[in-house]
């Protein structure tokens, strides 16, 4: 689960991590309020603009609204609160598109509006699991503000690694090696190791997967802040965070996949037109890559798991009727814990509602395979039967391929 | 011989008067595993379907029953805590078929067995369908009608993807010596190469189908180890040829991220490693046996 950078400067703040004054809004004249409140505290002239989008890349990135361009994802402004207000208006219902979105780009509907730092150095600090030596890595660059995974894979030697035994924790000298590496004086080599320290705390405590700080900045008068936070929680820890609820941004997520994934089911929507419904991950992705390999364009990934009741297989089926996009349904299913007559009675069930326009392959095998077959040849629906998933998928791609 | 487990295998189940692990419990019993008990805190003294006792902790079931492996089905927020637990009452072999640990909770697991993961313990999973040797033992929740007992051994990161694998040799005629689900999360117990090395030293295994899919790096580093040491054929698959990079596939570990982890480059690994990587994944069995006639 992904969080905007406001509220994950929020949590830094929290863990004593030095950030800039901000303040989040959702309307131009409440950023103008916030950008008058910033330069009377600060005395400075300027405050920055930044969209809240849940993808990285925003300062490069562009705001569309319509055909036009009209800002930055982060701008600058150097003509008061005024200026805010401008910025925050041209952002504000506008389309960001960055690197890292679809090419659409994402709506924006609240901006950052923070007080202006002034730069000395841009770094770059991250945290996450590695997976090879299952265990958190934290990375630092000099290369700070640019894209990381461009660094990583043209110039690896830039970024510094250490990696943290869970049972000592992160170690002030782990973090000092990362500080002087950096090129870091004597003296912002004692703010980055406390920084670094209170950001792995964070980094356990909170349930992180991955926490970005890019650019993490030296400030003209010597002081480590944290310029950007980018936060994701590892989903799986939920049960123990129930404060992320609050956290969520609906706004930001397909909706198509929040719903299935409060009914128990595995979906991520993709650009093809054929919809599958399968039990586990290996399959359901293998599926989608036979599909392919049969000249098909798979509509989504889902998986309905193991333990799926009738009520959620009903639900997944629900979903891929109502996607337009759709234009044929392979289902198909080794049934282990998963029961056929299950999948078949969910099928059904859907149908009943919502109908059956287009063509539908089964493929049934494994528990109580039978009667999920008796069940669909009695249901009266229109089903092609597949005898294993080479077959399912070569059908379904010739009867969509077909209608063209 | 097969591997992990066998005729001698004597089982506890962690969990076992849960809707999920009583259930399993049941169908491991029915294939005639040795589920010699189970554990429920604040459950001993009971028994389960009439024969099975049960025990408030690991220690005690292995004490008073002699179980030398445990399957766990304790939910997300205990699950650490479980094969942790399993770990200290000393069991020699730990399933863990949980899904949904956080990932900090398996870091923490695994620096903690580490000295001892694969000299004295062997962790499975989580997140995985379990291990099963055909009509010896089974451990776990995959369907044990579909497997024969024969030569070929198999090891996934994925559990319906096993099946299909299983099913297909089946129905070609080919038995299964051993196979073994390590499962889909990015932390776990045994990898690729801990399960290759035992089908490399078992006499009745004389092939291989290995199931990988995207994400990390566990299939490349399994396909140098297989070109450098295996003496028997494999075939493989990867999944998630067609899956979006930054999406996570179902599985916590199955996510392109940063440019690593792609289907394309441990397929290109598998082959350059002398592994034949199925054309579809309605064809693993097909591309095994095409090796071993050769």
């Amino acid at each position: 689960m992904k969080i905007h950078e406001y509220q994950g400067k929020e949590i830094f703040r929290r863990y004593g991590i030095a950030v800039p004054l901000g303040i989040a809004v959702t309307t131009p004249d409440e950023a103008k309020a916030a950008a008058e409140k910033l330069l009377a505290e600060t005395g400075q002239a300027l405050v920055v603009v930044k969209s809240q989008i849940h993808a990285g890349g925003r300062g490069k990135g562009e705001v569309h609204k319509g055909a036009t361009v009209v800002s930055r994802g982060v701008e600058v402004c150097k003509g008061g609160a005024d200026a805010a207000r401008d910025a925050a208006w041209r952002m504000l219902g506008g389309k960001l598109v960055t690197i890292q979105t679809d090419p659409g780009g994402q709506l924006v509907r609240t901006v950052f509006v923070e007080q202006g730092i002034n730069i000395a150095r841009e770094l770059y600090l991250g945290m996450l699991v590695d997976r090879d030596t299952r265990r958190v890595v934290v990375m630092a660059s000099a290369e700070g503000g640019m894209d990381i995974e461009h660094v990583a894979a043209t110039t690896p030697e830039k970024i510094l690694k250490v990696w943290v035994d869970p049972t000592a924790g992160l170690m002030a000298y782990q973090s000092r090696e990362l500080g002087f590496g950096l090129g870091l004086t004597k003296d912002q080599v004692g703010k980055f190791v406390s920084l670094v320290g209170a950001l792995y705390k964070l980094f356990v405590a909170e349930d992180c997967s991955l926490v970005e700080v890019n650019p993490l900045i030296v400030t003209g008068d010597g002081n480590v802040m944290a310029l950007d936070a980018k936060i994701t929680f590892d989903d799986n820890a939920d049960f123990r965070h129930k404060e992320w609820e609050e956290l969520r941004d609906p706004g930001e997520e397909d909706a198509t996949e929040l719903e299935a994934k409060k009914a128990g089911l595995s979906y991520v929507s993709l650009d093809g037109n054929i919809g599958c419904l399968v039990n586990g991950a290996g399959l359901a992705m293998a599926t989608m890559d036979i599909i392919a390999h049969c000249g098909g364009t798979p509509a989504n990934f889902l998986d309905v798991g193991g333990g799926a009741t009738e009520e959620a297989v009903t639900k997944a089926f629900s979903i891929i009727l109502r996607s337009p996009a759709v234009k044929g349904i392979f289902v198909n299913i080794f049934g282990g814990i998963m029961k056929c007559d299950v999948i078949a009675q969910g099928v059904i069930n859907a149908t009943k509602t919502l109908g059956l326009k287009v063509p539908l392959v089964v493929r049934l095998e494994g528990t109580n395979v039978e009667e999920g077959r008796r069940l669909l040849a009695e249901s009266g629906l229109a089903i092609t039967p597949a005898s294993t998933m080479l077959d399912g998928a070569q059908k379904i791609s010739d009867l969509v391929n077909g209608q063209k | 011989m097969a591997i992990l487990v066998d005729g001698n295998t004597r089982l506890v189940v962690q969990g076992i008067t849960g809707k999920f692990g009583s259930f399993h419990a049941k169908q491991m019993l029915a294939y005639g595993t040795k589920v010699v008990g189970g554990v429920t805190p604040g459950g001993g003294g009971t028994t389960f379907e009439g024969s099975v006792p049960v025990f408030n902790t690991v220690s005690d079931a292995v004490r008073q029953s002699g179980a030398n492996a445990s399957v766990i089905f304790v939910p997300p927020p205990g699950a650490a805590d479980a094969i942790l637990e399993a770990a200290d009452a000393g069991v020699s072999l730990i399933v863990c078929i949980t899904e949904g640990i956080p990932v900090m909770d398996m870091v923490k697991v695994r620096r903690t067995l580490e000295h001892r993961l694969n000299k004295d313990l062997r962790l499975i999973g989580p997140n995985c369908p379990g291990v099963i040797t055909p009509g010896l033992c089974k451990i776990g929740i995959m369907p044990g009608h579909i497997h024969k007992v024969g030569p070929i051994g198999v090891v996934s990161r994925s559990g319906t993807l096993t099946y299909e694998a299983v099913g297909q040799l089946t129905a070609l005629g080919i038995g299964q010596s051993t196979c073994v689900g390590i499962g889909g999360d990015p932390v776990n117990g045994m990898d690729f190469i801990d399960v290759l090395r035992l089908f490399n030293d078992d006499p009745q295994t004389e092939g291989v189908i290995m199931i990988g899919e995207i994400g990390g790096g566990a299939e490349e580093r399994a396909a140098e180890w297989v070109k450098d040491n295996m003496k028997k054929p494999v075939a493989g698959f990867i999944a998630g040829t067609t899956a979006p990079p930054g999406k996570r596939m179902g599985h916590a570990g199955a996510v392109i991220s940063g440019g690593k982890g792609r289907a394309i480059d441990k397929m290109e690994a598998f082959e350059a490693a002398g592994i034949r990587v199925a054309p579809t994944p309605a064809q693993m069995a097909e591309t095994l046996r095409g090796m071993m006639r050769a």
